[in-house]
């Protein structure tokens, strides 16, 4: 299966979702992430799968929410508005301590916005679009091969931590196609599902998925476990490339697919002498704080973030820099897609002005 | 090396697939490849296009903003994207549907009339594969031979007859 194809992000995302085991995808239509079920729709029933067009958002994910809660590998996708008309389920996803993965195949916002790629449903992503003390562990992955991995990855993780995990793209990562292998991804060790309610066979006593808690010590006690749970997430599962970091001034950051713009920006500037290299969170959520925490400030002059939105991942950012490298902000919005040459001269300014 | 093609037209015109095989025969020489359509409602009658990157060292960006190699099978294309050519970059075009002059003389231009000799073929819906031939044979893209070959993979066992009339368009382009 080492075999590469050329394939479109949106199907590549679903192919591996099937390999990695998914049984039953839930979903409703949206521009621009379509593809996703239009090959589920296909390959399902081929595959011993569950393929089914829900009569809104808001039913999709609540289809989810069952067959997660019955131990079943389950994914739903969509695109900015139908994502938050999913929130209550996801909060409640996660309330009831359920793996599943949930694609945001991100476009213009705020309202039916538009379908042009975008970036600003990070906040939404990652500091919980839903009610409630809860986290996702959100994946942003920069390439189709990556959008691949990350996809076969997010089920193991959503099962070891018993969590939804989302895979947050953009408009651009689904459409475009590149060649992707299958083969690479080794599976992680998953626990077995004792909570799933499959039957009880008069064996065991029955189990219950729940979210409701009246007693509000009881809420409280089982928040406090799953923050355990979180703080386990943020120890070892946050994740980041650096690329040519070793010798920079100014440190570039971006994610998904604006990190290969921002790259051909750092390339560029690179041949014109300047010291520059990138950090690029894979996890938004754990935060890869560390990589900006651990930066030489004798070293590092410039920070610039750069985000398909009004500037949302920069907040993580100077959290963890704690003030101590000047943080900048470039970004385009509303659909509109930075040019390398648009990031190279906000290199070029903060080179210049150190 | 690294090419950026950016291949422009109406919808209709087959300017996605025409990427598509270019990509897929890069993919098949073990080149780094990417493929970016724009998408959205301009592609029903509009204009639509497709950024193709083939290099020897990994895609960045794969949107094409500076292209080296434009395919304009449009006016409205040509109106669009002549400006953002690399100087010495190459520009093809349709002749028969597009009658004006190239602005740019810091660039390779061919005019070809695409429509005109796909539909001497009997098949007018391949002035795509005639230009994409144009292209092959003026650039270093690729070999001829790659694109035939990722031709073959490319369209499905039902439509073989599909196969015979794509070759004789690309090497129609290629021999003008």
């Amino acid at each position: 299966m080492s075999e590469k194809v050329l394939m479109k992000g949106n199907e590549a995302l679903a192919e591996a979702a099937i390999q990695a085991g998914c049984k039953h995808f839930f979903g409703y239509p949206i521009t621009p992430q379509t593809e996703v079920a239009a090959y589920m729709a296909k390959q399902m029933p081929k595959r011993d799968g569950t393929f089914l067009q829900a009569e809104s958002e808001v039913a999709a994910i609540n289809m989810v929410y069952g067959a997660a809660g019955a131990g079943a590998r389950v994914m739903t996708s969509s695109s900015s508005p139908g994502i938050s008309l999913k929130q209550e389920g996801i909060s409640y996803i996660a309330g009831a301590d359920l793996p599943c993965v949930i694609v945001n195949i991100v476009r213009g916002g705020p309202g039916l916005g538009g379908i042009q790629p975008a970036q600003s449903d990070y906040f939404q992503a990652t500091k919980g679009g839903g009610h409630g003390d809860y986290h996702l562990v959100v994946f942003a992955p920069s390439s189709v091969q990556e959008l691949v991995n990350l996809t076969k990855e997010a089920f193991d993780v959503a099962d070891i931590y018993r969590m939804p995990v989302m895979i947050m793209g953009d408009g651009m990562l689904g459409q475009m196609m590149e060649p992707v292998e299958f083969g690479a991804y080794t599976p992680r060790e998953i626990p077995e599902k004792t909570w799933a309610t499959t039957g009880t066979e008069m064996k065991r006593k029955h189990n219950v998925v729940n979210s409701l808690y009246i007693t509000a010590s009881d809420l409280e006690e089982l928040i406090l476990e799953r923050q355990k749970r979180y703080d386990v997430i943020e120890e070892k599962e946050a994740r980041f490339e650096a690329y040519k970091t070793e010798d920079a001034e100014i440190i570039v950051t971006a994610y998904g697919i604006t990190a290969r713009i921002a790259q051909t920006a750092v390339n560029k500037a690179r041949e014109q002498g300047i010291k520059v290299g990138m950090i690029r969170p894979i996890t938004l959520w754990p935060f890869p704080k560390k990589a900006f925490a651990e930066l030489d400030t004798n070293k590092v002059k410039n920070v610039l973030c750069v985000e398909m939105s009004m500037g949302q991942m920069v907040e993580d950012v100077r959290l963890s820099l704690d003030c101590k490298i000047p943080v900048d902000f470039f970004g385009r919005t509303g659909g509109v897609v930075p040019t390398p040459d648009e990031v190279l001269t906000k290199i070029k300014a903060l080179y210049e002005g150190r | 090396m690294t090419h950026e093609i950016l291949i422009s037209g109406f919808g209709g015109q087959g300017v996605l697939f025409a990427g598509k095989l270019l990509a897929y025969a890069a993919m098949l020489e073990e080149k780094y490849v990417s493929w970016l359509p724009s998408y959205g409602p301009e592609m029903r009658g509009g204009t639509a296009n497709c950024s193709v990157i083939i290099s020897d060292e990994p895609v960045s960006c794969p949107l094409v903003t500076n292209p080296t190699v434009l395919v304009a099978m449009n006016a409205p294309s040509l109106d669009k994207f002549e400006d953002s050519v690399t100087k010495d970059g190459k520009i093809f075009t349709d002749a028969s549907l597009i009658s004006q002059e190239f602005k740019r003389n810091d660039t390779s231009n061919f005019a070809i009339p695409s429509t005109k000799m796909a539909e001497e073929l009997q098949a007018s819906k391949l002035s795509n594969m005639v230009l994409l031939g144009k292209v092959v044979k003026e650039t270093s893209v690729l070999p001829f031979e790659s694109i035939i070959n990722a031709l073959k993979k490319t369209v499905p066992a039902s439509k073989q007859a599909m196969l015979e009339i794509n070759k004789k368009a690309l090497e129609t382009g290629f021999n003008a």
